[in-house]
Formats: structure tokens, C-alpha cells, sequence
């Protein structure tokens, strides 16, 4: 009930203290779950019903004591239960108007004599109790959460052997059954509501507006928003007020009643306390029930409205009907004149459209039957369309057809998240005289030889196509489908104008979906070959546009497209013959620079980059990176830094030679080009090689400089992307010191977005691998916001704070600040995290800070349960966390009295030190974490806590230490020569034991 | 051995001296099987149809004879050696200037030096497909000629100077042959270059 509470009951905003619950359905619906729950409680489960509460429930009641009867001790100002604890003290004690409760029998029972009040009983309860389930069950309860799971509240019971606690176990479960049943229902409930949206809130308005005025006729007097201002979402309520789900606010005037101020919400349409006079203010508070619409909370509110209503509908059905005869007619017509058309026509084009067309006609036909009974915004829109002033009774048929459009289409499927749902331009009264030019344009495209499509092609172009009437526009009246034949045919003109205007309008990404639905990319694709340069530079700048989604770069690649791309990319190396003129020179350029356009959008697939290499795509675009021209560099390096993910990319990118390229463009002016060579760098930094590369070059000092300049995120978080993998390499942390990139690095600690806060923590998590740097850490301030990124929840940056605040920690002053700042406590927490690697590079992490903590016994001690839970860590299979976790232990087992509690936590000895063994074992088998164990010291103490045990007497970890642990018998040897004499034994004893397998081994090989 | 008068030609066109024998080497050969009469040497009206016909793929009548007035310099309704070689080096070599000239000059017939509207209308009138009425289409013409005189009439006096083409047609080459087409297709000249480097 806990968490339901809190996470799902909506509370108002009031702030501390004075907290209410909110009069909203979700809420009314859980406080009647809990009613429920608690009223039948004293039947289903009497037992538990008698368990008296830890602390007792307290409210103010409304309840007077002579509702009280039998069982109760009633006196004019107070009642209390018969039914008492094992001290005498009664369950129920009411003193008007304060009531407190200890059992959940009592709590039964008092809804039951609260009928019908109860509801405001159980929600006056919760109010004033806003924990109720720690007041029940104790704190100490409550305080075991989920993690831990149920075993070890069995546990803790268990244990007492006592029943009453097992009485109370029963009601912790049935309480968290119900916490589990609220939650669930509030989830079904929420999917449940109507969910109104701002589109069909506004066309409701518009609706309704239209059908307002003056006079006796119309539906209301007026209607209007209180606010002018729309959002880009659609939503006219101020932003604390949309948080609420809150779209917008209307003054409706119908015929018979006073102004009305509406609330439309998500959840529904409600009326609200209305506007103040001198401010202008809207009260926002709920007056009224929650309708599902605008129509039916005005039905409810005004006869007159509904009245109108219904004879309007009358009046707009006849007309419908009356309309569909027309319609008929006219397609008879419409049909005939078709044939004929056809019949002259060679090409399909005109089928085509007409078939769709017509497809959509009998869809939409049974659809509207379904309409017919349920309103929807379909039908208001078909109701406006025939009353529009628009609509001559030339133009009705069309803009009835393309509600209909509308109509089918809304069912369009949704194939793929990343493609946007398709949305159709509203047809509401006033279309824009854009739509009508456009659709005379297509016509002309339709009927007309080469000359009237070159003309209709050309003025196409000189709508503004970057706007989005215009692009759906042409959609809409079939455009996209004549644009896209015409790239079949042979004329060269056409298929200029064509895809000149496919280009434009390709940048909307519901006519990406589109043409590549009518099967616009193989021809594009073929068009690649063209001999004519224009229309290759055309063809591939339209697919750069259109492969923004997953499906189109499929489709460019099944039609060979990656391989024709590769082949433009030749075009600038082939020209470079002295004969030719520069202008050609110039052409070829952009055909190049179209075609790696063009390949930068299709190698954002994987399987592409592969297609890419294969078609030989690597020198080409290396030597392309040799240019100087801009528009030529962006897509270039934009290509090669989407395929630097994959290994073979790497290797050829340090093979060609292309870092040192890089380097020289990160000094560009262009931002950019900076952003995509930063990123290439980024991606290729993971090699040390390449890393040496970077620095040879000259790319420190740009990377340096560039992070200066914090108004491009894009560009920021790139920076520091390379920074950080470029820090990997101890020399190049080294460089960036004398940059003075550290101090600015720690500057970006704060108000960052997460991608580049990610990438500037890993940065600074590598240099601070160097002393110098970790001073310079510590001396710009950087510990405090390390660490308190270390409560974040992005998994990516906890692990690169984890492991930053670790490097920092080996400093015992920085690490004195990191205790103070409660640094230590929150690594610990993170153990908890689930996420693996956050495990470990938290366990790594908390290390060097025992280590380096003035009294670090005393420090882990205080961690709560801290013990316990690295210690159940020991039973993770994730080798990364096994290594991190033992690098602890070894470390809390430096502190004689932690290592007693370790043991006492139910790990026997033999259990931990085997788990201890295996880890060692494991983790030698990775140089780094060898180099980690020895860097932190952790071999030491380990060996001598091992050496009263069986560790080197097994044969297996014998075999293990010797064979994966080289490193470890070094270490081993290493100590012998230490000054502790226990270390000096257990150390020697540790590598005789190794030595003695190891010749036992050899001896059973030669005979 | 080139006699003076091809050296002349030679010197005002863009093709070498192989070429421009090839080309009246063709010439010849095309006059020959157009069997004209003597007195007129050259090739007349028809003649010169057929072949914009057969070699460079040109099917609108009414283009084919206005690109035979452009080609036909000296107004004598026949086409000599000299208008041969000159128009097809325009034709098929012409610098993007040359071609503008020439389309304008195809598109502007009664040599007042502008395109006016009536005329646009004419070499429009064929390039929608028969609607269903004779109005339709005609309203679709007119439209259509609209259409290209607000994109292309820059000084607005309801007719087309050479000024206003070129400047159109500057800003989107597309517009070049906007009133029907009158150069050889860009696959056909690829064809016609191989043609004249001398294998006819």
C-alpha cells in the first residue's frame, strides 16, 4: 500500500504538512480498493485482525459518538473499545474529534459504522497517516525493502520463534497484496481513461465554434479560449498547469445558462472555479464531474445545447444522404471520364492513384456505418466540411474525399518506432490556397507532355517546400506518386524537376515513409548510374534524406545502392586528369560529395558499414578526407565516425592513415565538421595506437581548446568523448594537464546534459589515474560534484563517477574530502545497484578509499548492513563484480573486527576463503585486474588471510594460480622480501605449494 | 586538303578540323539522298525534318520548323554547308550561352525580339493531353502560360525579352527548353559526339 500510495494516489501540489489527496477518479478509485480491503478484513482473516498496530493510525474524525453501539464503551465526548490490548489499553479510542486506531479489526469496524461517510473516513486516514504501513507494522519493518526480498523477513521472524510475529509477517504479505492490487488496478485504471489529446480537443472547439453565433438556431452563444497563446503540443495551459494533464481552458455561453469556465483535461472535460474578475486569473480547481467530452459535459449542463444538437445532427444527416446521391453521380462521371482517359494514357500513372483511390472509398464506407453511432472527431469533421463556406459545391467532393482519406487512413499501421504516425493535414474549413495551386500543378503533371511537366515541375519548386502544408499537400492530392513515376521515365528534365522537389520535401519524415511505401528508392537507386551528374548528385542527395530510417537504409542496400553510392565517391579521383577543365573538376566534387552524403544517412546500420567496406568504400572516402572543401569533409568524416564502431573500420582508419586528417580538421572553423572528427576520434580512441596517433598529430591541443566553447552540446559531448578515450594513454593525460584541460574539465562537472557529463567524468576519470592531475582534481573543487553525481541513475555515467571518485580516492586528503562529503556511503549504495558493472566499478572504487580512510574499520562499520551485503556479493557471477568485491573484502579484512563480522554473517570461514581463491584465481586471469589487485595492494593481505587455509593446498587453485597467474607468483616472490614475517610465510608457503604441483604435474607428464 | 572556306569554318567552331570534314562529308551525303535540285544547294525544310527526326530524336512539327528558321541564318528556306556545320556546333558543342541564343531564338518566331503570349500559348498548345472538354483544356493552357510568364516575365510587360530569359533560365537550367524541346536530347548528343569524331 506504501508504494502505491506514494507513486500512484496523486496528491496535491499544497506543499509539506497540509498535503491532501486530490478529488481525481484514480484516487477515488484506490481509496475504495482500500475500503474495501479493510471493511471485509475482520472476516476473511479474524486472526489478523487482532494484531495490535506498533504505533496506533490517528485522525480527526467527523464521526460523533452516538454512532457507536454495542462493543464500545460510548460517553458523550468519547467512546472506547472493549476490545483491548494485552496491557488493557482499548483498540479504539475516539476523543471528539480525534480517533486512534490499533488493529485492522477495529479499522473494519468502524467503516462499517461510518456507511456512507466512509469514504471520507478512509481518505482522512491516509491523509493524516501518510506512512500507514510503518505505523502498523514498526519501522524496523518497513526498513527491510524490496531488495532483500521476503526470505530474509522469514528470517528475522523465524528466528523469534514467536507468534505473534508470525501473525505479523501475515499482514506485512496481505498488505503488500494489496499494495501489488493497487498498483496493478491504478495502472489498469490509468489505460482505462478516455485520454482526451489537444487535436481533438481543438477540433471539438472549432466544431462547436462553428456552430455558434447568434440567434436561436445555433448550439451556444459563444465559445472561446481564455488564452490565445498555443504551445507547440497543441496545449494553451500554462506549463505547471499541463503537468496536470490540463490542455486548455474555454468561456462557453450556451442559450440558457450563465458563462461556464472549462477545464479540458486529459482525463475529460470538467468545469472549473472560473476566472476572477480583477486578475483575470483562472481557478483551476475542480467544480464539477468529469465528462469524457466538451459535448457531453454541455449536453449535461444545457438544454438548449442539447436540443440544437440533435436537430443540427438531423438536418446534417439529410444533407449527408443527400450529398452521397450527388456523390454517386459524380463518380459515375468522374469514372466514365476516366476510361476515357485511360484509353489515351500509356502509362499507369493515373491507375495507380485512381486505384488507391478507390480503395479507400470502401473502407471508408463501412467505417462511416460505425460512425454513425459512436461520435468521433471524424464525423464532427465531415459534419463541418458540408457546412463550410469553403465548400462550394465544386470543391465538396474533393474535401470529402479526403476526409475520407482521413478516415482510412487513421488505422494506417505502425511498423516501426522510430517512423512517426502518419498524419494527414487537417481538412478543416480553411485548407490553404496552397493546397489548391499544388493540386492544379499535379494535374498538369498527370495530363501533360514533357514541356507541361517541366513548367508545372518548375513552379512546383517555387512553393515553399521546406513548409509542411505544402509538402503534405502534395502528398495528399497524389503528387508523390506522379514525382516518383516520372523518375522512371526518360526524360532527363523530368526527372531534374522531380527529384529536385523529392529532395525538398523529403526532409518531412512521414514523406520519408511515403516514398519509400510507393517504392521511390530502387529507382532512385537505378538513377545512380545515370551518366548525368546532376541528376546522380539529385538522386543520391534525396536518398541521403530518405534513409533516415531503418527500413529505407534496408531498402538501399537490397537494390545495390550502397555499392553504387561507393561507386561516386570514385568520381573525384577518376577526374583528376590534367585534360580536364576545373569545372568539370567542380561537378565531380559534387558528386562525390552527394554520394558520401548519401552513405553518412545509410551507415547508421550496421550491416551497412560492412556493405560499405565491402564495396571498397574506405580508401575512397580516405582520400576524400584529403580535400579541403567543408561540404565535402562533413559527410566524409560523418561517415567514417558512424562505422568507426566496428573493429575492421578501426584498423582500416589507422591503416589509411585517416587520424592524422582528423586531427587537421578538428582546427576547422566549421562546428560541425569539429563535432564529427571529434567524434571519429572518440570512436577510434579505444586503441592505444590510434591514441598515440592523436597526440603525435598535434589533436590534443584543439580537443583542449574546443572545450571552451560549451554553447553546441553536440559538439561538447564529442569533445569530451575523444578527451576522455584520448586520456586513456598516461602521456596524453599528461598533455592535456599542460592544456589546462583538467580545470576546464571539472567546470563542466555541472549543469551538463547527461552525454556530455558522461564522457567529461570519464576524462577525468583516466587523468586522474596521474598524481598531478588528481591534486588539480581536488584543488578546482571537482570532488564535491563527482560525488554527488555518484546518486545519478544513468548506469554509463555511475560507472565513470564510480570509477573517477575511485582514482581520486587514492589521494588521502582528496579522500578526507570524500568521507566528509558522505562520498563513501553513497559508493556503498551503489552496490546495490543492479546493474553489474556499476557493482564492480563501485566496489573498485570503494578500494583505494578503505585503503586510504583514517579509520577505515571504524568508517565500514558504520555502514549499515554494509558487511552483509558485500558479502552476499560474493555470490554474484559476474567475474568483474567477484574481483571487485574480494579487492574489498581483502581490504575490510585488514580491520581484525570487520573481518570477525564478516564471519559472523553466516559465511564460515572455509566458504568466504574459497570464494576468495576462486576470485583471485579469476581474476588473475586478466592482466588489468592482475595489475589492479597489485596496484591496490590487495594481494597482501589477501595471501595472509589465506594463510592458515586450504587455498594452496587445492590442487585446482594451485593450478589456476600458476598457470593464469603469473603475475600472482611475482607478487608472491615479492612479498617473501616483505618485512612482515606472517606475509613472509603464508607468501612462501602460498608458492612452495604452487612450486610442488607444479613439478608433481611435470613428473606425471614424463612417466 | 581543307580548302579556304572550311579553314573559315573551322576557325568559328568548336570542332576540329576531322570533325568538321566528317560533318560536311555528312552533309553532302544527306543532301544527295535528299536529292535536291541543284540550283538550291542545300537542304530545304523537309528534308531538314526528317533529320532532326531520325538523328536527334525531335517529334513536335511545329518546333522542328522553327529550329529550321534558327538554323537557317541567311532566310533562304535552305540550310547550306555553312549553316550545317555552325547550327550543329551550337547543337551539339554549344557553350551554355550559345544554346540560350539558340532556344530563344527557336522560341521567338515573329523577330520582334520578345515571346509574347499568343506565342506561348501556340507552342503550348499541344502539351496537355485532351481533358475532357476543348475548354478545359484550353483554361489548362492558359494557365500554363501564366504560370511561365510570372516565373520568367521579370519586367512585367506581358512578354518575354531576351533579358528575362536569360535570367530565368540562369537561375534554373531547367527552364531552358521551357516552351517544348528544341536541342538533342542529352543521350542523344553522347550518340551524336561518337557520330561525328568521323565513324558515319
Amino acid at each position: 500500500m506504501g508504494v502505491a500510495l506514494t507513486r500512484s494516489a496523486q496528491w496535491t501540489a499544497a506543499g509539506y504538512g497540509t498535503r491532501t489527496l486530490e478529488i481525481t477518479p484514480l484516487n477515488e478509485v484506490i481509496l475504495k480498493e482500500i475500503v474495501m480491503f479493510v471493511e471485509s478484513f475482520i472476516y476473511k482473516h479474524p486472526q489478523e485482525a487482532k494484531y495490535v498496530f506498533v504505533e496506533p493510525l490517528e485522525w480527526k474524525t467527523n464521526l460523533d459518538p452516538s454512532a457507536f453501539e454495542s462493543g464500545y464503551i460510548v460517553s458523550e465526548t468519547t467512546v472506547k473499545s472493549e476490545e483491548v490490548d494485552k496491557d488493557g489499553q482499548p483498540l479504539l479510542f475516539l476523543s471528539v474529534p480525534h480517533i486512534k486506531i490499533r488493529s485492522l479489526g477495529q479499522l473494519s469496524r468502524l467503516l462499517l459504522i461510518a456507511k456512507d461517510r466512509k469514504l471520507k473516513e478512509a481518505q482522512a486516514c491516509i491523509e493524516a497517516n501518510r506512512d500507514p504501513v510503518t505505523k502498523i507494522l514498526g519501522l524496523d519493518y518497513n526498513t527491510v525493502k524490496e531488495d532483500t526480498s521476503t526470505v530474509n523477513i522469514l528470517d528475522k521472524i523465524t528466528k523469534d520463534e514467536d507468534p505473534e510475529s508470525e501473525i505479523k509477517m501475515k499482514v506485512g504479505m496481505l498488505l503488500k497484496q494489496l499494495d501489488l492490487h493497487l498498483l496493478n488496478h491504478s495502472l489498469k485504471h490509468i489505460s482505462l481513461q478516455i485520454c482526451l489529446n489537444p487535436t481533438t480537443v481543438k477540433n471539438d472547439i472549432e466544431l462547436l465554434k462553428h456552430f455558434s453565433g447568434k440567434g436561436e438556431q445555433t448550439v451556444l452563444e459563444s465559445i472561446d479560449y481564455t488564452s490565445d497563446y498555443e504551445f507547440s503540443n497543441g496545449c494553451r495551459a500554462p506549463p505547471w498547469r499541463q503537468i496536470h494533464g490540463e490542455i486548455c481552458y474555454v468561456l462557453v455561453k450556451p442559450h440558457d445558462v450563465e458563462t461556464l469556465c472549462v477545464t479540458c483535461s486529459t482525463e475529460g472535460v470538467f468545469l472549473n472555479g472560473g476566472k476572477t474578475e480583477d486578475e483575470g486569473e483562472i481557478n483551476y480547481e475542480r467544480k464539477s464531474e468529469i465528462y469524457k467530452d466538451l459535448v457531453t459535459f454541455l449536453k449535461e449542463k444545457s438544454a438548449k445545447f442539447s436540443e440544437n444538437m440533435s436537430k443540427q445532427r438531423k438536418r446534417e444527416e439529410r444533407k449527408k444522404e443527400r450529398k452521397e446521391k450527388e456523390k454517386k453521380k459524380r463518380e459515375k462521371k468522374k469514372n466514365e471520364k476516366k476510361k476515357r482517359e485511360k484509353k489515351k494514357r500509356k502509362k499507369k500513372k493515373g491507375e495507380k492513384k485512381k486505384g488507391v483511390g478507390e480503395g479507400n472509398k470502401s473502407k471508408s464506407k463501412t467505417k462511416q456505418n460505425k460512425t454513425k453511432q459512436k461520435r468521433t472527431t471524424g464525423e464532427y469533421l465531415l459534419i463541418l466540411c458540408t457546412l463550410s463556406p469553403l465548400a462550394s459545391p465544386g470543391s465538396c467532393p474533393k474535401s470529402a474525399e479526403k476526409i475520407e482519406e482521413i478516415l482510412s487512413d487513421s488505422s494506417s499501421e505502425n511498423e516501426e518506432d522510430e517512423e512517426p504516425p502518419d498524419r494527414r493535414q487537417e481538412a478543416n474549413a480553411d485548407l490553404p490556397s496552397e493546397y489548391w495551386q499544388i493540386q492544379k500543378l499535379v494535374k498538369y503533371l498527370k495530363g501533360g507532355n514533357q514541356t507541361a511537366t517541366v513548367i508545372a515541375l518548375r513552379s512546383m519548386k517555387d512553393f515553399n517546400l521546406a513548409q509542411e502544408t505544402c509538402q503534405l499537400a502534395i502528398r495528399d492530392v497524389g503528387g508523390l506518386e506522379v514525382l516518383i513515376n516520372l523518375l522512371d521515365t526518360d526524360e532527363v528534365k523530368c526527372k531534374i524537376g522531380s527529384l529536385k522537389i523529392l529532395k525538398e520535401i523529403s526532409h518531412n519524415p512521414q514523406i520519408r515513409r511515403n516514398i519509400v511505401d510507393l517504392g521511390g528508392l530502387p529507382v532512385m537507386v537505378n538513377i545512380l548510374d545515370s551518366p548525368h551528374k546532376s541528376l546522380k548528385c539529385l538522386a543520391a542527395e534525396t536518398i541521403a534524406n530518405v534513409a533516415k530510417f531503418r527500413r529505407a537504409r534496408r531498402a538501399v542496400r537490397h537494390h545495390g545502392g550502397i555499392t553504387k553510392l561507393v561507386a561516386l565517391l570514385d568520381c573525384a579521383q577518376s577526374s583528376a586528369k590534367p585534360a580536364q577543365s576545373s569545372l568539370y573538376d567542380a561537378r565531380d566534387v559534387e558528386v562525390a560529395r552527394c554520394g558520401a552524403l548519401a552513405l553518412w544517412s545509410c551507415s547508421k546500420s550496421n550491416a551497412n558499414k560492412e556493405a560499405i567496406r565491402q564495396a571498397g568504400g574506405i580508401p575512397l572516402l580516405a582520400h576524400l578526407l584529403k580535400t579541403s572543401h567543408e561540404n565535402m569533409l562533413i559527410p566524409v568524416v560523418g561517415t567514417l565516425q558512424e562505422c568507426a564502431s566496428e573493429e575492421n573500420y578501426r584498423a582500416a582508419i589507422k591503416a589509411e592513415r585517416i587520424i592524422e586528417n582528423l586531427v587537421k580538421n578538428l582546427n576547422s572553423e566549421n562546428e560541425q565538421l569539429q563535432e564529427q572528427c571529434a567524434m571519429a576520434i572518440y570512436q577510434c580512441a579505444e586503441d592505444k595506437e590510434t591514441r598515440d596517433l592523436v597526440r603525435l598529430h598535434g589533436g590534443l591541443k584543439p580537443l583542449a581548446s574546443l572545450l571552451n566553447n560549451t554553447d553546441n552540446k553536440e559538439r561538447l559531448a564529442a569533445v569530451t568523448g575523444a578527451i576522455w578515450k584520448c586520456s586513456i594513454s598516461k602521456e596524453n593525460a599528461t598533455k592535456f594537464r599542460e592544456y589546462e584541460a583538467i580545470e576546464t574539465l571539472v567546470g563542466l562537472l555541472t549543469d551538463q546534459p547527461e552525454e556530455v557529463l558522461v564522457n567529461v567524468v570519464g576524462a577525468l576519470g583516466e587523468c586522474c589515474q596521474e598524481y598531478e592531475n588528481r591534486v588539480l582534481v581536488r584543488k578546482c573543487g571537482g570532488l564535491q560534484p563527482l560525488v554527488n553525481l555518484l546518486v545519478g541513475i544513468n548506469q554509463t555515467l555511475l560507472v565513470n563517477v564510480t570509477k573517477a571518485v575511485g582514482a581520486c580516492a587514492v589521494e588521502p586528503e582528496s579522500m578526507m574530502i570524500i568521507d566528509r562529503l558522505d562520498g563513501v556511503r553513497l559508493l556503498w549504495s551503489l552496490l546495490k545497484n543492479p546493474h553489474p558493472d556499476v557493482k564492480a566499478s563501485a566496489a573498485w572504487a570503494l578500494c583505494p578509499c578503505i585503503q586510504n580512510a583514517k579509520d577505515a574499520g571504524e568508517m565500514v562499520r558504520c555502514l549499515v548492513g554494509g558487511l552483509e551485503l558485500i558479502v552476499n556479493l560474493l555470490k554474484s557471477d559476474n567475474k568483474e563484480v567477484l574481483a571487485s568485491v574480494c579487492a574489498v573484502i581483502t581490504n575490510i579484512a585488514k580491520d581484525q573486527e570487520n573481518l570477525a563480522v564478516i564471519t559472523d554473517h553466516g559465511v564460515n570461514n572455509d566458504k568466504l576463503r574459497r570464494h576468495l581463491a576462486e576470485a583471485i584465481s579469476r581474476c588473475c586471469m586478466w592482466g588489468r585486474n592482475r595489475v589492479a589487485f597489485g596496484e591496490y595492494k590487495a594481494v597482501a593481505p589477501l595471501v595472509r588471510y589465506l594463510k592458515s587455509n586450504d587455498l594452496s593446498e587445492d590442487v585446482d587453485n594451485c593450478i589456476t594460480i600458476h598457470e593464469n597467474g603469473n603475475g600472482a607468483v611475482k607478487l608472491l616472490l615479492g612479498m617473501i622480501g616483505s618485512s612482515d614475517h606472517d606475509l613472509q610465510e603464508a607468501a612462501a608457503g602460498c608458492i612452495s605449494n604452487i612450486r610442488r604441483l607444479a613439478l608433481a604435474i611435470d613428473k606425471a607428464r614424463y612417466t | 586538303p581543307p580548302f579556304p572556306k572550311i579553314k573559315k569554318i573551322i576557325r568559328e567552331n568548336t570542332f576540329t578540323v576531322l570533325e568538321v570534314e566528317c560533318l560536311i562529308r555528312l552533309f553532302h551525303s544527306l543532301v544527295e539522298r535528299a536529292n535536291v535540285r541543284l540550283n538550291n544547294f542545300g537542304l530545304d525544310r523537309n528534308a531538314f525534318r526528317a533529320i532532326l527526326h531520325s538523328v536527334f530524336g525531335m517529334t513536335d512539327d511545329m518546333l522542328m520548323n522553327r529550329v529550321f528558321f534558327a538554323f537557317d541564318k541567311d532566310n533562304d528556306n535552305c540550310i547550306n554547308a555553312k549553316e550545317w556545320v555552325k547550327g550543329l556546333s551550337v547543337f551539339l558543342r554549344g557553350t551554355f550561352e550559345e544554346k540560350l541564343k539558340f532556344c530563344f531564338e527557336v522560341y521567338y518566331l515573329n523577330g520582334d525580339g520578345y515571346i509574347s503570349q499568343e506565342e506561348i500559348f501556340d507552342m503550348l498548345k499541344n502539351s496537355l493531353h485532351q481533358q475532357s472538354s476543348e475548354e478545359e483544356t484550353d483554361e489548362g493552357i492558359r494557365e500554363l502560360v501564366d504560370i511561365t510568364l510570372k516565373k520568367m516575365d521579370y519586367d512585367n510587360d506581358g512578354k518575354i525579352s531576351f533579358a528575362d530569359f536569360e535570367k530565368a533560365v540562369k537561375e534554373d537550367k531547367l527552364l531552358l527548353e521551357v516552351f517544348g524541346p528544341c536541342l538533342p536530347e542529352a543521350k542523344v548528343e553522347c550518340q551524336q559526339l561518337k557520330l561525328v569524331k568521323g565513324t558515319f
